[in-house]
């Protein structure tokens, strides 16, 4: 009674002393993201003034707009501004579209959620089962198809599976939408007809009810997503393997199949609830590694994402645009750690 | 045991795969009424006349605006009557008058009247804009251009501060920022006396064939036509802009059906569609041009024998007719093809053993140098065939491989000895390269004339600035066509500023898309005109 009386406050006290502890976390990490990709923009020899002014510029103007963007300041002050205000929510205006870079990035990452979401469902559905079924038959041709299926999925270039796949089954034999996230005509609908309320083509379209552009924008979706999907499944398999492998050496799984429990619940109730625990930071970290936008595949299916905005940023020498888009990302990271962290603990009472 | 599992899952995934894919080929061909193009359009920043100065911006604001006089779409380089009926130099030398026709009306509804034409031209040189300078050579600033323009009926006058080539006033005005756009309309969205430059970025307001329906910065744009253009509707209504870098991608597309134009398709991809029937290639010139500078402060490269030397070791066929095949031709003068007073002769190819004989000459022994290039794969080419040839004629390169803005401000700086570099021409008139090639208003470092290439190469063109000043109020048009064809002989065989190649447009076309016409090197793309 005087336990039970007492516990709860005690868990309360800490779960918000590890809540806190995360949030802290979360803040210097941050802080230190925008630290590091902020001095790096200062010191690579790209100048920022010439993406401004342009080429053809003279030395009055390249002045004027050198002082304009404020880079005569001190450097810690540029740092400050720059905290003070992404804190306020404005992460700066695009040199080159002079558009706000927060503004862009949320035009651009819904494309990348959308794919990178899907992609890690496919992973997940797959490469679950597949790491599994690899490691309950060691050695069995089945092992051995789910780990050559593994190899080529870490080893063969993605841009490279993403042409030749678009090159066949959208080239050949017209199963899938072309690069782009819908067809001309679609595109144009999206644009004009229908309400967007998240951006995600997918959720909006089927929100406004529009089924046929729902349809031709899975079309254009399935591939890279079964792409994405597949270097996500390689990686989710093999630790899945690994885990469960590890799992059913242990003498609780050996004392369960003693008391005649059937095997598909050793499996999946006891051993996987351990697996979970590392299985779930593994996924979490393979989706936020989708999440930082996947360049070469975004490139190949012309995939207006995140990745693609930040390297042609890189590209044009567009620094605020370069720092906005990492420290959303930066952020992402983070909180899918942060959400990883928390599943843990839910999963794991030990962890609690 | 998980076999079950696995099927679920297998079929679940198959499942979604199919039912994306089986309707993909029913909307495999592009709309009957809607233009789609694809090309690299990531360096557009705006959609104001007076502020764009971007290649991709000035294609589609040439479908969206009228300027007062135009280029012909599709004779290259001849000037037409765009909204100015008639126009005429009076006997001073420096006022010029302009007719406007009548019964034309912006897209808003609005009639085109010679206030809005002033309106225009006064609001580049006010808004002060990258492409403001076209204006401002003819002595226009803030201060005088209120009085120098100025609109009186159906009447435009415009005073130049001192005579200069009918031709060369002519052909700033066919420039991007010579558009006229609806003075009522972009003025009731001014913002803080911004003269509707923010609104304007992203909207339209033009007497064209078309308004600029949406832009997604790095992605795509729409065009809708309006009812009433006085030239004839467009032929589609619709045009459709896709943002696809990647070459191969543009390929599929288009061997697909799904985009009706490529106009960013490389070599080897070109090549690809070789005998497809579906699928046709159109070839026109473009204005950059490839060239070496080579910077006078190192002693070697003042002594003419070595600059000699260095232009018979250059393989201009090999490179024109392998890595560059179809993208870029030979070309050694600064004036383009296309251009007025353009040299299209190449006296200049590989020689290595008269290279090796005028390093002979020269008296300079075991020159070693090197080359500033960007890290692009194409320049990357050219440097390396360079580095070889060079190195047959004794001359030893080594390769400054950086990024482009990298290499560019240390090209501004003077601190290169040799840069691979292209340049593309500002407006379509020769001066826009002869007064960068040719002319040098001061040398010295603290001159940071970084405008002027000469400057950068810290060459002093001598009596050649001259000759690009004569020319540029030269009044008869084949008289300054001859000026121009004598500079560059002159450039050509002495300055330190050795030209290449000029740029070849390949686009890929659908068979069905008829009537495509790119403007050539001076010029921008006509949609207005295109049928399918």
């Amino acid at each position: 009674m005087t336990d039970a009386a007492y516990q709860p406050p005690s868990r309360i006290v800490g779960l918000l002393r590890q809540s806190g502890g995360l949030v802290l976390t979360l803040a210097i990490t941050l802080l230190g993201l925008m630290l590091v990709t902020f001095v790096i923009a200062r010191v690579v020899p790209i100048d920022p003034v010439l993406t401004v002014v342009g080429e053809r510029a003279t030395t009055a103007q390249y002045d004027a707009a050198r002082a304009a963007m404020g880079l005569d300041d001190p450097l810690w002050q540029q740092f400050a501004i720059y905290v003070w205000n992404t804190l306020h929510g404005d992460l700066g205006s695009s040199l080159r579209t002079k558009l706000p870079v927060l503004g862009e990035i949320a035009r651009y990452l819904p494309a990348t959620l959308e794919l990178a979401t899907l992609a890690t469902i496919i992973g997940v559905l797959v490469g679950v089962p597949a790491g599994v079924l690899a490691a309950t038959r060691p050695g069995t041709w089945a092992d051995q198809i789910v780990r050559v299926v593994g190899l080529v999925g870490y080893s063969v270039p993605i841009f490279w599976l993403g042409l030749i796949g678009l090159l066949v089954f959208y080239g050949k034999l017209g199963w899938v939408g072309g690069p782009g996230r819908l067809d001309a005509n679609y595109s144009m609908m999206l644009e004009f007809d229908i309400t967007q309320y998240t951006g995600m083509i997918l959720i909006d379209t089927a929100l406004n009810g529009r089924w046929d552009m729902f349809v031709n924008a899975l079309s254009h979706i399935a591939l890279p997503a079964i792409l994405l999907g597949y270097t996500s499944l390689a990686y989710i398999s093999r630790m899945t393997r690994s885990f469960m492998m590890n799992e059913l050496g242990q003498e609780y799984i050996t004392t369960a199949r003693v008391k005649g429990m059937p095997e598909r619940r050793v499996i999946w109730v006891h051993a996987m609830r351990n697996v979970l625990v590392p299985l779930i930071t593994v996924i979490a970290l393979s989706y936020a590694y989708l999440l930082e936008g996947s360049v070469l595949t975004e490139t190949i299916f012309a995939w207006p994402g995140l990745g693609r905005y930040i390297t042609d940023a890189l590209f044009a020498n567009d620094m605020p645009a370069v720092i906005g888009g990492t420290v959303v990302v930066g952020t992402l990271f983070v909180t899918l750690n942060l959400v990883s962290d928390v599943l843990y603990r839910l999963v794991d009472p030990r962890a609690r | 045991m998980s076999s079950p599992i696995l099927r679920h899952a297998g079929a679940a995934t198959l499942a979604a795969f199919l039912a994306g894919t089986a309707p993909a080929a029913l909307f495999a061909a592009t709309p009957p009424d809607t233009l789609v193009m694809a090309d690299a359009i990531d360096d557009i920043i705006t959609f104001d006349p007076q502020e764009s100065f971007e290649l991709s911006t000035g294609n589609a604001l040439n479908n969206i605006y009228d300027g007062l006089i135009e280029l012909d779409p599709i004779e290259d380089g001849k000037l037409i009557p765009g909204l100015a009926e008639s126009w005429s130099l009076a006997e001073d030398g420096v006022t010029y008058t302009f007719k406007m026709k009548s019964g034309i009306t912006f897209s808003s509804g609005n009639p085109v009247r010679a206030e809005d034409a002033a309106f225009s031209l006064k609001r580049a040189v006010k808004l002060d804009k990258n492409p403001a300078f076209i204006l401002n050579q003819f002595g226009f600033t803030k201060d005088n251009v209120d009085d120098k323009i100025k609109a009186d009926g159906d009447t435009l006058t415009l005073v130049t501060d001192k005579p200069y080539a009918p031709s060369f006033l002519y052909n700033c005005l066919t420039a991007t920022v010579g558009n006229v756009v609806d003075e009522k309309e972009v003025m009731s969205h001014e913002v803080d006396g911004d003269m509707g430059n923010e609104w304007l970025r992203m909207n339209s307001a033009g007497a064209g064939a078309y308004t600029l329906k949406s832009w997604k910065p790095k992605e795509s744009y729409f065009l809708q036509a309006r009812e009433g253009y006085w030239r004839g509707d467009a032929k589609l209504k619709r045009v459709f802009m896709r943002h696809i870098p990647e070459q191969a991608t543009n390929r599929l597309l288009l061997e697909n059906g799904d985009i009706d134009i490529s106009r960013e398709m490389g070599p080897v991809d070109i090549a690809g569609v070789e005998g497809n029937p579906d699928i046709t290639v159109q070839e026109s010139p473009g204005g950059q041009l490839y060239y070496l500078g080579l910077n006078q402060k190192v002693d070697a490269f003042k002594n003419p024998k070595v600059l000699d030397a260095i232009r018979w070791s250059i393989d201009y066929e090999g490179l024109a007719s392998t890595l560059l095949k179809g993208q870029w031709t030979v070309h050694q003068a600064f004036v383009p093809t296309g251009f007025l007073g353009a040299d299209n002769d190449t006296p200049y190819k590989l020689d290595i053993a008269k290279a090796k004989e005028l390093m002979k000459e020269s008296g300079v022994e075991d020159l070693s140098t090197s080359i500033v290039v960007r890290n692009v794969q194409e320049r990357m080419d050219i440097a390396q065939s360079l580095q070889n040839t060079f190195g047959q004629a004794g001359i030893k390169v080594e390769l400054k491989v950086g990024d482009g803005a990298e290499g560019l401000g240390i090209y501004r700086a003077r601190q290169h000895e040799i840069t691979l570099q292209t340049w593309g021409p500002d407006y379509p008139d020769p001066n826009t390269n002869a007064s960068t090639f040719a002319e040098n208003p001061g040398n010295k470092d603290e001159d940071k004339n970084t405008g002027y290439l000469a400057w950068r190469n810290s060459y002093d063109p001598g009596d050649m600035k001259a000759q690009a000043q004569a020319a540029v109020v030269e009044k008869d048009t084949d008289k300054r066509a001859a000026m121009y064809m004598a500079l560059q002989k002159e450039y050509m065989m002495n300055a330190p500023i050795i030209v290449m190649f000029q740029q070849a447009q390949q686009d890929a076309l659908r068979a069905d898309v008829k009537d495509w016409h790119t403007g050539g090197a001076t010029g921008n793309a006509a949609y207005w005109l295109v049928t399918k």
